[in-house]
């Protein structure tokens, strides 16, 4: 390879690892206002492991204490998706929620560090209900009465609107999310009224009037169903937790939150659902739910009831024909609520349109969690206060400034020019393994950590390698740049076995291996990687550059 | 140029058996400590509570064991981690945790009560929680003993494929040996086998076969030569050619090592303990385990068409003596190599 190549190479992967390590803003989806929306973080693009930024993982599993679960792994896709939708209104940044082998969930949750809130939240069993959708316009003949009690509560909740951001940001993340510090003040309506315009036909008048309720809230498409702006909603769901809000409804309906949130122009909007108090009935009565593809209606989910349940749900959607079901998991609104189109007994099915068929296993999993139960245990949990973390990250670097410093000088002393060589080869070890980390979205943990500063030592084994054969060569009276040529070309067997071999070792652990010891084992791999690189491509150009500076005249080479 | 360990002539083989029996008192000290005491499992491998605790005033050890213990937990382990100030107390026995099967973390919850009951809500903060499962313990306990035999395995094999299945062997004995080592050490420095620790061990197997690997890699370039000389001589030689080299990273891997030991807390200093360790016995074996096998297993399967370099059966004692002998002439003929 020509030199100018070999030096454009080097050039642009520094300048591509650079790009990769400059904090910047990336879009996310995390959760802000208790609702998964993408948002922008300025950041330096590298995770850090729970163990780094404070947080806890807590793994579940099926408790069979109190009997045995027969189809584990469906069991655990049901709880999975009762989990999933908890963990979203803990209001953490990235939380992690996936199934761990057949029988088991993991869920992560960076910033949180109160386990008995975790396992209150993660171990309940679903409560699955059927409430039809209010059609009497509760909400709207009911807007003075909730204005005045919100503006009565306007002082309090100014603070517990405040106390749900800091929540939601999490350590260290800076949401741009500034929808709330206009609160009580700001003009929404103006925006939210103009906004729904192309994709909800219906109805987009912002309801009249000066509360905020009145500010923030729209008429949706169907009765009871009500569009608030993300950033309104903070305010609006701490309000509506209150009793003095509540008493303001009439008697016998609630206010439900959904699941979803559409994006309409630029902005996000929650559905509210002011439902009918009484459920028709309740998850218990569901035994069975199915996503089938169907040729005519589409994409549907049949469900079964048992008898019992069936006699109750006849009475019921007989006299609510035309009306809308809500179908409500953990008092969230699961999709939006299907018309019921006559009387049901034991057996219904939910027509999903021209939605996927994802869309329809989701909505069974919903259905099936409420229909059993599954106790959930903790198999596992790993919690590190954030204070913990931040110490580890900064006694971390600590060491790792040590031992560069000290491989440095060492490296200096005892080669010289070469082993300046060595260390500029280091620098770039150094920005290639976090590149390449970031890169791969790879989690930095602090067995990590530990690693990152060990290979640093190890990264020169190359390097040393290297000059060693090269001095051997030069003690054969070889010329400098043949012994320089020999020196790399000697090297090379041992250096790629024994790397190739280091590698494998650390692959196994990445395999068989978990959480903090995983993300060991990746740095490893990352550093052995870029170390290779560094200590044979790059030292490698040095020399050259060095041996065309001196036009063939280099008689000696201080190494 | 500044030169170490330059054009030495070692004979490093030849203390082959003390070597072994120095290796071998260590190893069974401590395995035999291990097999009357058991593993020193951390709550990573067989289940339990870990806490680390953060106290405002430094309290009593005692006192702290007193109220765990009173919450439930036979033989609490209360530990200072750090300062005076900060304790992790281990919590493997409960009463109850086996008999209700009750979640994992039930026990932290009951642990910090009894201590808010004796010291009072805001005179400690939990800095750290571990709670594992028996189930979940059982189950990584035996994933790091896949990824230890599995690492192996995939050890054996490239080396068989990339030397032959002398070297591999010879290789992979003189990692067992690193293993066994490290692991009576642990026992003698009361360490604990946690996650960490393991993924530590295995870096230092990773690390001890390139060490192990550069040896042989001159083994194999002077055996392509042709040379006719014993293979004891010829690792003799690669070992002190290669010697400025391991010194080089010995002693750059080593303070990063004991950087990570002095300053990189508490939490990963068992990590930096296996590490240190890990080069001294990573180093030893490639010398004089990893050699004197390839010795032996060349004895017993000789090479074919290449008797003429194999030591004959004679006895090792009248072997070493010749071999001896026979290496001081050539050592002699060069004894001052010129700088060219």
């Amino acid at each position: 390879m020509k030199l100018s190549y070999r030096i454009a190479l080097i050039l642009a992967l520094v300048a591509l690892s650079v790009w990769m390590l400059v904090p910047r803003t990336v879009k996310e989806r995390r959760l802000v206002n208790g609702a998964s929306t993408v948002v922008e973080v300025k950041r330096v693009p590298i995770k850090k492991g729970l163990d780094l930024q404070g947080g806890m993982h807590v793994a579940l599993e099926v408790d069979e204490s109190k009997g045995t679960v027969a189809n584990k792994s469906d069991a655990i896709d049901r709880a999975l998706k009762v989990v999933r939708n908890r963990v979203d209104q803990f209001g953490v940044s990235e939380p992690v929620v996936q199934k761990a082998g057949n029988d088991r969930i993991v869920v992560e949750l960076p910033g949180i560090d109160d386990p008995d809130r975790a396992r209150d939240l993660l171990q309940k069993s679903a409560y699955l209900e059927f409430q039809i959708t209010d059609k009497t316009d509760a909400l709207v003949r009911s807007l003075p009465k909730l204005d005045a009690a919100a503006k009565q509560l306007a002082p309090l909740m100014g603070t517990t609107a405040k106390a749900s951001t800091t929540d939601a940001a999490g350590p260290g993340v800076t949401t741009s999310d500034k929808a709330l510090t206009g609160l009580f003040g700001g003009d929404t309506s103006k925006k939210a009224a103009t906004a729904g315009k192309d994709s909800t036909p219906n109805d987009t008048l912002a309801l009249a009037g000066q509360g905020i309720f009145s500010r923030s809230i729209q008429r949706g498409d169907m009765p009871g169903e009500y569009y608030v702006p993300s950033s309104a909603y903070d305010q609006i769901a701490a309000l509506i937790t209150r009793p003095e809000i509540q008493a303001a409804l009439p008697p016998r309906k609630v206010f439900r939150w959904s699941n979803d949130s559409v994006p309409i122009q630029g902005t996000t909007y929650r559905m509210l659902y002011v439902l009918d108090a009484e459920p028709m009935i309740t998850g218990e009565a569901i035994t069975d739910a199915k996503p089938q593809q169907d040729p005519t209606e589409g994409t549907v989910v049949t469900f079964t009831l048992s008898n019992e349940g069936g006699r109750v749900f006849k009475r019921q959607t007989s006299a609510h024909i035309k009306d809308y079901m809500a179908i409500v998991l953990d008092q969230l609104v699961m999709g939006r609520p299907p018309i019921i189109q006559g009387a049901i007994s034991t057996r219904g099915q939910i027509t999903m349109g021209r939605r996927d068929l994802q869309a329809a296993q989701d909505l069974a999993l919903v259905l099936r969690a409420g229909a059993l139960p599954v106790p959930l245990k903790v198999a596992e949990v790993r919690q590190v206060g954030a204070t913990m973390g931040a110490d580890s990250v900064h006694k971390g670097l600590m060491a790792g400034l040590l031992a560069v410093a000290l491989v440095v000088v060492i490296m200096l002393v005892y080669y010289r020019f070469s082993g300046f060589l060595a260390v500029i080869g280091l620098a770039l070890y150094v920005l290639y393994t976090l590149a390449t980390l970031s890169g791969f979205d790879a989690v930095l943990t602090l067995p990590g950590l530990a690693g990152f500063v060990l290979s640093i030592g190890i990264a020169v084994d190359a390097n040393v390698l290297i000059f060693e054969r090269i001095r051997e060569e030069l003690d054969r009276g070889k010329t400098v740049r043949t012994a320089i040529d020999e020196g790399f070309r000697h090297a090379m067997p041992a250096i790629i076995d024994s790397n190739v071999s280091t590698m494998l070792t650390a692959a196994v652990l990445y395999q068989w291996g978990s959480g903090p010891v995983r993300g060991f084992a990746v740095t490893l791999i990352a550093g052995i990687a870029a170390s290779m690189f560094t200590a044979i491509f790059v030292v490698r150009t040095l020399y050259l550059l060095w041996l065309q500076r001196k036009q063939g005249a280099a008689q000696t080479v201080s190494i | 140029m500044l030169r170490i360990f330059h054009d030495t002539h070692y004979d490093f083989i030849r203390w082959w058996k003390t070597a072994a029996i120095l290796t071998a008192a260590f190893v069974i000290a401590g395995l035999g400590s291990l097999a009357i005491k058991g593993i020193n499992y951390s709550i990573d491998f067989t289940g339990g509570t870990l806490m680390q605790l953060e106290f405002k005033q430094p309290p009593n050890v005692a006192d702290i064991r007193a109220a765990v213990e009173a919450s439930g937990v036979n033989n609490p382990e209360v530990q200072q981690f750090g300062s005076d100030r900060e304790f992790t107390v281990r919590a493997q026995d409960h009463r109850d945790i086996s008999s209700q099967g009750s979640g994992a973390e039930s026990v932290a919850k009951e642990i910090e009560n009894a201590l808010v009951k004796k010291y009072g809500a805001g005179a400690f903060t939990v800095k750290r929680t571990e709670a594992v499962g028996p189930r979940v313990g059982s189950e990584l306990r035996r994933g790091a003993a896949l990824a230890l035999g599995i690492s192996f395995l995939v050890t054996l094999v490239y080396l068989a494929i990339r030397f032959e299945w002398r070297f591999g062997v010879a290789a992979v004995i003189a990692t067992a040996h690193d293993v066994l080592t490290t692991l009576a050490f642990l026992k003698l420095m009361h360490l604990e086998v946690s996650l960490t620790v393991i993924a530590a061990i295995l870096t230092v197997l990773g690390y001890s076969l390139n060490d192990t690997i550069i040896i042989f890699d001159r083994v194999r370039e002077d055996l392509k030569k042709k040379r006719s000389e014993p293979l004891y001589d010829t690792l003799n030689r690669s070992i002190n050619e290669t010697l400025p080299r391991s010194v080089m990273t010995h002693a750059t891997t080593f303070l990063a090592t004991l950087a990570l030991l002095l300053f990189a807390g508490e939490v990963i200093r068992p990590f930096a303990w296996v590490m240190v360790f890990g080069i001294v016995t990573g180093t030893f074996s490639s010398i004089y385990i990893a050699g004197p096998m390839l010795l032996w297993i060349e004895r017993k399967w000789p090479r074919h068409g290449s008797t003429a370099h194999i030591p004959s059966a004679a006895s090792d004692g009248q072997r070493l003596a010749r071999e001896a002998r026979g290496r001081a002439a050539p050592a002699a003929a060069s004894v001052t190599p010129t700088k060219r």
